[in-house]
């Protein structure tokens, strides 16, 4: 009797293991084929910004392109340098991958629909982006050469830069939702485009954003690639599928940062005609998609526009600027929530 | 409850799969020509002329202890926010006191120059 | 505790900034340099020496390629010292072409270094918007000479040959896969259905918008401003000390110009001003150079409508020095042995010594010939500005950031064809 009753838990088990795991897959499939097209795009944005017109060679209009990006680099050599720390040189990618794919767990897709819809999901997304940098710090300490070291300092002193200013912006986003869960923070922004939160904490999103253009290690932050200056920065020596993972990571945490941006401040899959238009009202993925787009665009208009920033200007940047503004905002927010202010406090 | 935290360990074993299948694939299908000259470390095309990891000054270390300050602090502001509604104008105040000290510590730090740290 | 080190770093020359072959030996301590050491001779071709083993119109050539960047004002400077030597001035409407062209040089020099300048330091879009123009720029090097870099066009006694009446034209693409519209290629030929000055004279008129197309990038550009102000600031009493000359020293304040100081050609009928900075760091370099390219343009347009009005011929008569042409060739004995003569062993150079220079976009490119009245030059001295200015590497980056570094190369403009000869 009791074997029975545990070997059908142990099927029931199973088989609900097996429909998450295919739930994670659906989520995580997907964001690799975005990730493809994302570099794709990428190059066809800048290009056209740039009067050229991207790739066009492998299928129509270069739509092939992604793919044969991706067999290339698996096709060549995985070089692990002789004197570099071979566990931690082939451990670092992973370090970047895993908490770039794993935080999408918590990312509500529409209402209810994040596959952990836990109540901290706040601080697991907050843990979770943190990680990525010690995967790049790991990658240049362990390869053992000094232009990788120079960027995982870079990268360590970016971090020290923008972490907390991205912080006390969450802190402000919480303020207003009274939440950590990503869901309510989208339903606390319901009612209009008017209950959104870009409106009373602009500044905060801006911040936020910046931040998390920073943490991705884009351009105007991208100190610790510096192309032209530590040639490659922490991935110098990583050859195929290590420079494939790190270039995945760098891609997802993009698209990452855009959905997060989305969520906590324009209202995620919220349509900004809601209560307006009948059927352009109605909230759904396409919304966050569409909003998610626009944040991407911004990333690869950056990187067309703007030189480098070196990296003692971006803790200046961060300190100086970023941590009183984000301060000062919360304090404002302190105000506000005592008398009460609009329809979000 | 916890049963909603149940997709985390799978998004994680998930996406180091990923990795590890990327990795596997590229030890697999990549040629393997092991030669000095190309495991040597990249230091634009001469020989290195010392070992990477050295000692060597690390010019943001104090802003670095700083930032463990303040992220420590974060970590108080966010249980609050979320209980901003329970806590009424008392928890509101008390933690418009502690930022007016975390202000006051900063602009301290500021004025004392650990910013410039060039 | 373990004590702190400097560590030694090499920058190039497999490097994205190394403008070549630049090889850096950096002591850095952390991400500061202290001591910036930099090795050279890595394009080393020895132009000198083999300058002394041919006539000398034979190696006109080889001065486009030292700086590659500024082909003709490398000739230029070279063709001066012969004719110098040889008592002989071009044709006046030579003189004018050779101003036009060096001005041209002189644009296509400051788009390179503006494009690379701002790909150091992270703009990259500027630099494909300025080899937009430098590929127009490129097309009249090409209409003129045949070749779109290394040009050999300036000659002992004028030019190779007066400015073509038509402006060549886009084809047809020859490859069948390429596909171009009819639409298309007439846009693309529609400021080329004149001659080459027309051509000259619609990009003269397009050219200042161009410029400021550029500066909207970068001249109130938060970033570009941090990154450069400030950065390598060299007092104008340093940068006469390390012999700056162009643009460095113009940027350190010191309004130096040899076209204006030491007119050669027709440059002192030419109306144009001479920028000059105020605090010597990168960004007044920068504005300098942006500014010239904007004179460069005004002295063109001058040269264009002077040309424009006054045909002439444009290579001296005098056939010991310069060739008969083909068709005297076919019905003239004497011209048939001037065409010999100086096709096979050149002429000779009167005994004599003499120092020539010009304002190159980088700055004063000076050659000084020795000549024992051969048909060989007993000694050619390459006097490059970016040698010189290669040579302050170590003051300028002191005590800067790594990032700093690629930010002084550019500023410095540096090519190695010139600096490794």
């Amino acid at each position: 009797m009791t074997m029975a009753l545990s070997g059908q838990y142990m099927t029931n088990g199973l088989l609900a293991a097996g429909v998450l795991l295919l739930k994670v897959l659906a989520v995580i499939m997907p964001i690799t084929v975005v990730v493809a097209y994302l570099t794709y795009v990428e190059r066809k944005v800048i290009g056209y910004m740039q009067r050229r017109i991207g790739p066009h060679r492998v299928g129509y209009r270069g739509l092939l392109q992604p793919f044969a990006d991706v067999f290339k680099l698996l096709l060549k050599e995985v070089l692990v340098p002789a004197s570099a720390n071979r566990f931690l040189f082939l451990t670092a990618p992973f370090l970047a991958l895993v908490p770039a794919l794993a935080t999408w767990a918590v990312v509500p897709f529409w209402r209810g629909a994040a596959l952990a819809n836990v109540d901290a999901g706040l601080l697991y997304v907050l843990a979770m982006t943190s990680m990525t940098v010690y995967g790049i710090i790991l990658a240049g300490w362990s390869s053992n050469s000094k232009y990788a070291l120079l960027g995982a300092m870079r990268s360590a002193a970016q971090m020290v830069a923008y972490e907390i200013a991205m912080g006390f912006a969450l802190v402000g986003v919480i303020m207003a939702s009274n939440s950590l869960n990503l869901d309510r923070i989208v339903v606390a922004q319901a009612g209009g485009l008017h209950h959104w939160y870009i409106w009373p904490l602009l500044p905060l999103a801006v911040v936020y954003f910046i931040c998390g253009v920073a943490e991705t290690n884009r351009a105007p932050f991208d100190v610790a690639e510096g192309e032209s200056e530590i040639v490659a920065g922490f991935h110098v020596e990583y050859s195929g599928a290590g420079f494939a993972l790190f270039f995945l990571a760098e891609y997802a945490n993009m698209i990452l940062i855009s959905a997060l941006v989305s969520i906590f401040f324009v209202g995620g899959w919220l349509s900004p005609f809601e209560g307006l238009v009948p059927i352009l009202g109605k909230p759904g993925l396409h919304w966050l998609a569409l909003k998610m787009a626009f944040f991407l665009f911004c990333f690869l208009w950056f990187r067309a526009t703007f030189p480098r920033y070196r990296y003692d200007q971006i803790m200046r940047l961060g300190w100086k600027v970023f941590i009183p503004l984000t301060l000062l905002w919360i304090g404002l927010e302190c105000v506000w929530k005592a008398v009460g202010f609009g329809p979000w406090f | 409850m916890l049963a909603a935290y149940l997709a985390i360990p799978f998004f994680l074993v998930v996406a180091a799969g990923i990795g590890l299948f990327a990795l596997a694939a590229g030890f697999v299908l990549g040629p393997r020509r092991p030669d000095p000259r190309k495991a040597a470390p990249y230091e634009c095309g001469f020989e290195a002329f010392e070992d990477a990891h050295m000692p060597f000054d690390v010019r943001y270390y104090l802003v670095a202890i700083l930032f463990i300050l303040f992220d420590l602090e974060i970590t108080f502001l966010f249980p609050w926010a979320v209980s901003l509604n329970h806590i009424g104008t008392a928890g509101l105040l008390a933690m418009v006191a502690f930022l007016l000290v975390l202000t006051i510590g900063f602009i301290y730090e500021w004025r004392k120059g650990a910013l410039e740290w060039e | 505790m373990p004590d702190l080190r400097n560590f030694t770093l090499n920058f190039g020359p497999q490097h994205p900034a190394a403008h070549g072959v630049l090889r850096l030996v950096l002591e850095m301590e952390g991400e500061v340099v202290r001591r910036a050491d930099p090795h050279i001779g890595l394009l080393h071709r020895g132009t000198e020496k083999l300058a002394e083993s041919k006539p000398f119109n034979h190696s006109i050539g080889y001065m486009d390629r030292l700086d590659y960047v500024s082909m003709m004002c490398n000739e230029h400077a070279y063709v001066l010292a012969i004719e110098r030597l040889l008592g002989i001035v071009p044709p006046i409407r030579a003189q004018y072409i050779r101003v036009m062209f060096d001005e041209i040089t002189r644009i296509l020099n400051h788009l390179l270094w503006l494009g690379s300048h701002g790909l150091d330091i992270g703009a990259m879009t500027l630099f494909l918007y300025c080899f937009r123009e430098r590929e127009d720029l490129m097309d009249c090097y090409e209409a003129v000479s045949g070749a779109r870099m290394h040009a050999t066009y300036y000659r002992p006694g004028g030019v190779y040959r007066d400015l073509p009446q038509r402006m060549p034209q886009y084809q047809p693409p020859a490859d069948p896969k390429v596909h171009r519209s009819t639409r298309e290629l007439e846009r693309m030929n529609a400021n080329r259905q004149g001659s080459l000055l027309d051509f000259i004279e619609d990009f003269c008129n397009r050219f200042p918008a161009l410029v400021d197309e550029y500066e909207t990038l970068l001249t109130d550009n938060r970033i570009w401003k941090q990154r450069t102000v400030g950065i390598a600031v060299v007092p104008p009493e340093r940068a006469l000390a390390l012999g700056f000359t162009g643009p460095m020293l113009r940027g350190s304040g010191i309004p130096w110009d040899l076209r204006r100081k030491q007119p050669y050609e027709v440059y002192d009928q030419m109306e144009f001003d001479i920028p000059v900075g105020t605090e010597g760091d990168c960004y007044d370099r920068y504005l300098v150079r942006v500014e010239e390219m904007r004179q460069s343009n005004r002295i063109i347009k001058q040269c264009v409508d002077w040309l424009k009005a006054n045909p002439g011929p444009v290579m001296l008569a005098d056939h010991k020095v310069t060739p008969p042409g083909r068709e005297a060739v076919k019905q003239d004995m004497e011209a048939l042995i001037h065409s010999f003569k100086l096709f096979s062993e050149g002429y000779s150079v009167p005994e004599g010594e003499t120092y020539a220079a010009v304002e190159a976009p980088k700055g004063e490119f000076g050659i000084y010939l020795i000549s024992d009245g051969a048909n060989k030059p007993f000694r050619v001295k390459i006097r490059p500005p970016a040698f010189v200015h290669l040579a302050a590497m170590d003051e300028m980056v002191r005590g800067h950031m790594l990032a700093d570094v690629v930010a002084v190369m550019g500023t410095m403009d540096i090519v190695f064809g010139e600096v490794d000869r």
